[in-house]
């Protein structure tokens, strides 16, 4: 075994473990900065895989601003907490069903392919990835910025003020 | 040599696992949409290591165009959470628990 691969199942360990806890915190503001810390092990997993471009944006975009946009919303939000069990036993068979069902089908298709061959150590550098998405996929860059552009307006007309008039109309 | 490619995507396929069962389980809309992101990082784990794996740029654009996704949907789906809350006061995604604040008998 090799430092990066034992590097890799750190990280491994790490993203699972954190992500396992985030998803069974009653307490959302812990949920989020678990999930922080996952996204944190998913960057530095990115860099491990030769991405470095993508693990900063993995610490900008994700663990930076969806994380804190989620941290303002529960703060925001007056949410009275839920006194019901985590996991009611209702939804708790359909999702452990849906659970091995997955798991099975996950180790069928994995289990035995390029076993014996690991992955080889390469680093897209930024300039080459950025070039090479610039080529390559200008359409989709041009998609994406309208993408982008049409959530704005979005977020702007759903998120508006309610005007008194309006409220009266209900 | 860092890993087989197997292992990577047995570590995506187990945090899309529990980004699922997040958004089947959890009883509120903010968790659901978190659940979402755990999914979509899962994927872009995968693309990379696929990436990787066949030493060609295309996964690591593709894991870029899912952080674009991942953060419009995050935006817009929030703002909706916001409107939703504002309008019955909850954000429990079931439909008989809406109407509690209007009529707190039912």
């Amino acid at each position: 075994m090799t430092i990066y691969s034992a590097i890799f199942y750190l990280l491994a360990a790490v993203i699972v473990a954190t992500t396992a806890l985030a998803i069974t915190r009653r307490n959302m503001v812990h949920a989020v900065v678990y999930l922080v810390v996952s996204f944190f092990g998913s960057a530095l997993l990115f860099y491990l895989l030769g991405a470095p471009f993508l693990a900063a944006l993995e610490v900008i975009i994700y663990a930076g601003a969806i994380m804190v946009l989620f941290l303002f919303i529960v703060m925001m939000l007056r949410i009275e907490e839920s006194k019901r069990q985590l996991f009611p036993l209702r939804q708790w068979i359909p999702a452990a069903v849906i659970c091995v069902g997955y798991l099975a089908v996950l180790a069928a298709m994995i289990s035995g392919i390029e076993a014996d061959r690991p992955v080889q150590i390469a680093v897209a550098l930024p300039a080459a990835f950025s070039v090479w998405v610039f080529r390559q996929g200008w359409l989709v860059v041009e998609v994406a910025s309208m993408l982008l552009l049409v959530t704005l307006v979005g977020a702007l007309v759903i998120g508006r003020p309610v005007k008194p008039d309006e409220t009266a109309d209900k | 040599m860092i890993v087989p490619y197997s292992h990577i995507l047995a570590l995506a396929g187990i945090v899309f696992l529990l980004g699922m069962i997040c958004t089947v389980t959890r009883r509120n809309l903010i968790l659901m949409l978190l659940g979402l992101e755990i999914m979509l990082n899962a994927a872009a784990i995968a693309l990379v290591g696929a990436s990787l794996r066949w030493m060609a740029m295309d996964g690591q654009a593709m894991a870029l165009f899912i952080v674009v996704v991942a953060a419009g949907e995050v935006s817009l789906g929030l703002a909706l959470i916001v409107c939703v809350h504002r309008s019955t006061g909850s954000v429990d995604p079931a439909l008989e628990n809406r109407s509690a604040p209007e009529n707190p008998s039912a």
